[in-house]
């Protein structure tokens, strides 16, 4: 089924962090398997970079004791493979001990560096962008919020997402949001199913992209990535993705400074959207805006075939 | 059948009153159900164990903090002790609220609700001072239901009696499935609405979305605005007098009356090229309540 939600404060910066969790939290009986965000901070120099990876999926930690010599040797080849390409580390976290996230300067080939890191095939960089953060773990929003931090971020807006399994495991590369590799600032959350995935991946992968999972909305992250990067605004690769791609999905999109949303044509999934001059929120359910906007509201959903786009 | 005393009834399990009213517990195997009427239960239209309230005894329910499930317990505890007027506060997009209640009552919920709301009635007024999410009054048996904001998709799916009304605006495939009563829309509907109708009427005096009537038996819709297609069988019919009379009555009943009157409305029916029930289940009927 899966729950996704997002925001957007015109103008100004709040605490995303906090009312997506609140939004998710309320979302959690549509998918209780993992919970993602990607929230926006505020700007920062163009040659400073946050980058989110993971070292280690849940299997991983299966092997016992091992695991953490495992998960430093993973470490030190991130942070060697940093050095190489003449990134320098201005700070660098572990809000869990496979999980980290560094604030780095870098201002050479940043896709080429985060192919490297990538090419051992179990390091994902989860995000990297001046202004996105991208965390996604296994349970609901109120433990990620927790183990990571979540509930005093504040930016501009931000997507969610809670998972409910059904086309690939539970696992944080199969969570969403997906950031579109290697596109700064990109994410995106979907929920539905992608019926024509393997035909339009394999047109994705022939234009030279790389996924990294089986989960069809990963699909959805490369093309609108595969678009932008081509010219096409966001509200036009929206537009496009509904005569192109196949399915019943309702889908997010965030850029540094944009929140889009897509219907299919059938308006099979839902949504429910919360527009007022200064903050738009959306959510599969209107229980998840009611979470940070308790009182009285006006809502609506979108019928088929709408897309919008709102500016921070 | 009609030697069961009402009392007797109210004591009986629901399998023991299913039995005892005739009706059949065996797994059915076809697509319809076989249903004869008895005269003599006729005053069973009512549930016999169906509270006796007082629609002057009225009072509150204060869902926040509460679980749907314990609203909808303290709704049918405060039908026990007679009242029959409730107010819910505070419902904050709460899901299937107020489903399942099965005899008069009038429901006021001060607020917007989630999914599946009032759904499977059969006897109650409902007003709804705000929007209402997916499938509200999904399989509606009887009553009026008034929401006084948007609705979402599947607004009155497989809806069988009653009045159904929402004076905004509503979702995708409003009254699908449709097998009785009335869906009156005050603003748009989107696409599919009336997908597979079987009975009743559908009014939306704004614009409907794509593939209006798709696939409907029967049924009849009518839209005040524009239509941006028909579904297949779908098709344009006569807007008769008795039409534009019916129309009248219960557009101005619900404030709904548009200003220019009701001539302009499009009456849509189904072509009856596709299916007819008469043709392709001679030996099945459906009762329509």
């Amino acid at each position: 089924m899966c729950g996704i939600a997002g925001l957007i404060h015109k103008g100004k910066s709040s605490n995303v962090g906090g009312e997506m969790t609140a939004m998710l939290q309320a979302l959690k009986h549509r998918g209780p398997d993992s919970t993602g965000y990607a929230v926006y901070g505020d700007e920062r120099a163009p040659e400073e970079y946050i980058m989110r990876i993971k070292v280690a999926e849940a299997e991983d930690r299966s092997i016992g004791h091992g695991v953490h010599k495992l998960i430093a040797d993973r470490i030190a080849r991130v942070d060697a493979i940093l050095e190489e390409h003449g990134a320098v580390v201005k700070s660098k976290e572990a809000p869990q001990d496979y999980s980290l996230r560094y604030v780095l300067t870098h201002d050479g080939d940043t896709p080429s560096m985060a192919e490297h890191i990538e090419e051992d095939g179990v390091t994902e960089i989860l995000s990297m962008g001046n202004g996105l953060e991208l965390i996604k773990d296994l349970g609901d929003a109120a433990v990620v919020a927790e183990a990571y931090g979540l509930n005093d971020f504040t930016g501009t807006h931000g997507i969610g997402h809670t998972r409910m399994a059904t086309e690939s495991d539970v696992d944080i590369k199969s969570a969403h949001p997906y950031w579109a590799f290697p596109y700064n600032d990109i994410s995106v959350v979907h929920n539905g199913q992608i019926t024509n995935y393997w035909i339009m991946r394999r047109e994705m992968e022939r234009k030279g992209h790389r996924f990294q999972s089986n989960c069809d909305s990963e699909l959805l992250a490369v093309y609108t990535a595969h678009n932008l990067a081509n010219g096409v605004t966001l509200e036009e690769s929206l537009k496009r993705s509904i005569k192109e791609i196949d399915g019943v999905f309702t889908y997010l999109v965030c850029t540094k400074d944009q929140l889009g949303m897509a219907k299919d044509t059938m308006a099979a999934k839902p949504l429910v959207l919360y527009e007022s001059d200064d903050l738009i929120a959306m959510a599969s359910e209107e229980v998840a805006i009611r979470a940070i906007l308790p009182e009285e509201i006006d809502t609506y959903d979108p019928y088929d075939e709408e897309v919008r786009v709102w500016q921070a | 059948m009609a030697s069961v005393s009402d009392a007797d009834l109210k004591a009986m399990t629901q399998d023991e009153r299913v039995k005892a009213l005739g009706m059949t517990t065996d797994q059915l195997t076809g697509r319809s159900m076989y249903m004869e009427f008895d005269p003599d239960a006729s005053d069973r239209l009512t549930y016999p164990w169906a509270p006796d309230v007082d629609f002057n005894k009225r009072t509150e329910v204060d869902c926040d903090d509460k679980s749907t499930t314990e609203v909808n317990k303290e709704i049918r505890a405060l039908m026990d002790e007679g009242y029959g007027t409730v107010v819910l506060k505070n419902p904050r997009g709460m899901h299937s609220l107020g489903v399942g209640i099965l005899s008069k009552l009038n429901l006021i919920i001060e607020g917007s609700t989630g999914y599946f709301a009032v759904g499977l009635i059969d006897g109650p007024n409902v007003r709804i001072n705000g929007r209402v999410g997916w499938s509200c009054a999904e399989n509606m048996m009887s009553g009026t239901v008034m929401i006084e904001k948007n609705a979402g998709s599947t607004f009155g799916a497989a809806m069988r009696g009653g009045d159904l009304v929402c004076r905004g605006s509503v979702g995708s495939r409003t009254g699908i499935d449709q097998k009785g009563g009335t869906i009156i829309v005050g603003g748009d509907t989107g696409a599919l609405s009336g997908f597979m109708m079987q009975r009743g009427r559908m009014v939306v005096c704004g614009n409907a979305g794509k593939n209006l009537g798709d696939s409907m038996y029967d049924g009849t819709i009518f839209v005040g605005g524009e239509i941006k297609s028909c579904g297949v069988d779908a098709v344009e019919a006569e807007l008769s007098d008795l039409d534009k009379a019916w129309l009248t009555r219960k557009l101005t009943q619900y404030g709904l009356m548009p200003d220019k009157g009701v001539d302009h409305f499009t009456k849509i029916v189904a072509g009856k090229q596709l299916w007819n029930y008469d043709n392709l289940e001679p030996n099945e009927k459906k009762l329509i309540l």
